[in-house]
């Protein structure tokens, strides 16, 4: 699915393989710095799962070794294998347009473009279907309010939809930038601390959201915010100085941690 | 028990001393500037006339008008842009977007600061050599104007990479985690949010282009030649250079005439830089971010 040729685009309709995302002997070094080290992880497909951790446990960089955006920086080692549903993300015949395709992300403050509302849905559509225009104008309302109506925004914006997206509020701000994934059918959503520019009603509202998307997409959400985790992921990982501590069912993880440092973190002994 | 001392009063004069040195210094800046536009407005004005603008000069430029000259600085200055203004966010945008950050990147970089610090005369000298004599051009329109666009290639460049680097990362981000590639990012994102920053330095170029006498005087724009160019492989009157003929080369110019023509060239300028802020003025309202 992730080579670029159409006769090999991931089809919903074939069973989907258990695991979403699986990693094996994951290491990852900016310049001579050690980030992650031997990560092992198999992130169920359909499910939300969430990575938690002190800050600077390596979140971040392990969310974006999965759509490949830390090559951006140029000064980034990986070593170890990233299979997202089955294909490994590492060979040359990788497409990274079509990887990002598939795997979108969200990030800490919210960056809508600079532009209308309907053009920021519009915009990754636009972006992989360039030059071949390929929907009317009805289809195109169509794509747009089925967009918004998925991340719980239609309403709040249907009647301005031509305005700039950036005079939003951040919270649908944010809410945008998750719908701006939708249109091109993505399979994860990866969303780094997708609440933590927000207020706390914005923060429930997210939340809610993410909740309305479990089971049609994968998602793996990073947070600080452990009450967070609890309520809104199946299952949760454990991360310390680049380490995968532990990884179970949350509800497993809340009651009953395996794991000595995973106890003292959840009980908030460092953080 | 809240007296001033004696050392806060000491304090309190010097102070009052320096504000006054201070403002002296920019009544001082500013006296020039009012002292050239007043005269060139009093002098200069009677002799604006549409007459003035748009006939021939004649008897040896003692009568007449400018429009020669008026439309050889057009030329000259439009040639200068169709070259430089690609070529300069071309490159703005290969050094800011494109270029890996090294050693070669940060000489190229210097080289074209030192370019932008290089006099004019120099440019002048230059032009001659490449432009009038080894590519054959001879003085022509063609030359002068490759003159000015080497000269004004590294302020366009600098312009567009400031208005390049204002457009913030996450704009760019965006993108990229969308799986648009960089130019696709660059086209649909960045440089729609340059456009206005691009834009203002080259209108400020147009104006300091339009002023300019060494680079032309050698390379393409004539002392006398009543007649409008052709193409840009003919030579031209500018009004840069028309004001200096006038006032150093030809004897029996009425007084008042040079004023007119040095008030026309300011208000040209001071036209372009207006526009250019009102334009930038305009385009920052509209984007809010
Ligand atoms: N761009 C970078 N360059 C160098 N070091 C980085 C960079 N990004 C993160 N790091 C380092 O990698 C470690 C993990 O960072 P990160 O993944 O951002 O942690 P988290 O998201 O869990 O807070 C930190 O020690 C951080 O300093
Ligand atoms: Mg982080």
């Amino acid at each position: 699915m992730l080579p670029s040729d159409q006769s090999s685009a991931y089809d919903p309709l074939r069973k989907p393989p258990k695991f979403a995302i699986r990693t094996n002997g994951l290491n990852v070094w900016y310049e001579t710095f050690q980030a992650l080290f031997d990560i092992d992880l198999n992130i169920r497909h359909g499910k939300v799962t969430s990575l938690i951790g002190p800050s600077g446990c390596g979140k971040s960089t392990l969310l974006r070794c999965f759509n490949r955006i830390n090559e951006r920086l140029g000064y980034v080692r990986t070593e170890g294998s990233i299979n997202i549903l089955d294909h490994d993300i590492s060979t040359p015949g990788t497409s990274l347009a079509q990887l990002r395709k598939q795997v979108g992300m969200v990030f800490q403050r919210p960056n809508p473009l600079p532009v209308s509302i309907r053009k920021n849905v519009l915009f990754g559509l636009d972006l992989h279907h360039e030059g071949s225009a390929p929907h009317g104008r009805s289809e195109r309302d169509n794509i747009v309010e089925e967009a918004l109506r998925q991340v719980l925004l239609w309403d709040a914006v249907k009647d301005r939809l031509d305005q700039k997206a950036t005079a939003l509020s951040l919270e649908e701000q944010q809410k945008l930038c998750i719908a701006r994934l939708l249109p091109v059918k993505p399979i994860i959503l990866l969303m780094d601390e997708p609440c933590s520019a927000l207020d706390p009603e914005g923060t429930e509202a997210v939340e809610e959201l993410i909740w309305t998307l479990r089971g049609s997409y994968t998602i793996v959400i990073v947070t600080h915010n452990m009450a967070q985790a609890r309520r809104a992921s199946e299952e949760c990982c454990f991360m310390l100085l680049g380490k995968m501590i532990e990884h179970t069912r949350t509800k497993e993880m809340f009651v009953t941690p395996k794991n000595k440092e995973t106890a003292d973190y959840i009980e908030g002994r460092y953080g | 028990m809240f007296q001033a001392s004696e050392h806060n009063l000491r304090s309190k004069r010097r102070e009052a001393l320096f504000r006054t040195l201070f403002a002296l210094m920019t009544l001082v800046l500013i006296v020039p500037v009012v002292v050239i536009i007043g005269t060139l407005v009093v002098k200069g004005a009677p002799v604006i006339s549409f007459e003035f603008l748009f006939t021939d000069p004649i008897n040896g430029m003692t009568e007449g008008g400018i429009f020669p000259a008026l439309i050889g600085t057009v030329w000259l200055v439009a040639v200068a842009l169709l070259v430089s203004v690609p070529l300069g966010v071309a490159a703005a945008v290969y050094l800011s977007e494109f270029a890996p950050d090294n050693w070669f990147t940060r000489l190229i970089n210097l080289a074209i600061i030192n370019l932008a610090g290089v006099p004019s005369i120099v440019h002048a000298l230059f032009g001659v050599g490449a432009f009038v004599l080894f590519f054959r051009f001879g003085t022509s329109i063609l030359a002068a104007s490759l003159t000015l666009a080497i000269m004004t290639l590294p302020v366009v460049i600098v312009a567009t990479l400031e208005s390049l680097r204002a457009v913030p990362l996450a704009f760019r981000e965006a993108c990229w985690n969308m799986g648009a590639t960089r130019w696709q990012t660059i086209r649909l994102v960045v440089l729609p949010n340059a456009v206005s920053g691009i834009l203002t330095g080259i209108i400020l170029e147009v104006s300091r282009t339009s002023g300019e006498t060494a680079p032309i005087m050698f390379t393409g724009a004539a002392f006398f030649l009543p007649y409008l160019p052709e193409s840009v492989f003919d030579q031209t009157m500018a009004l840069s250079l028309h004001l200096f003929v006038m006032t150093t080369q030809v004897p029996g110019v009425p007084e008042h005439l040079p004023y007119g023509v040095a008030l026309v060239l300011i208000g040209l300028v001071l036209a372009m830089n207006a526009l250019s802020i009102a334009f930038r003025v305009y385009l920052r309202q509209r984007k809010k971010w």
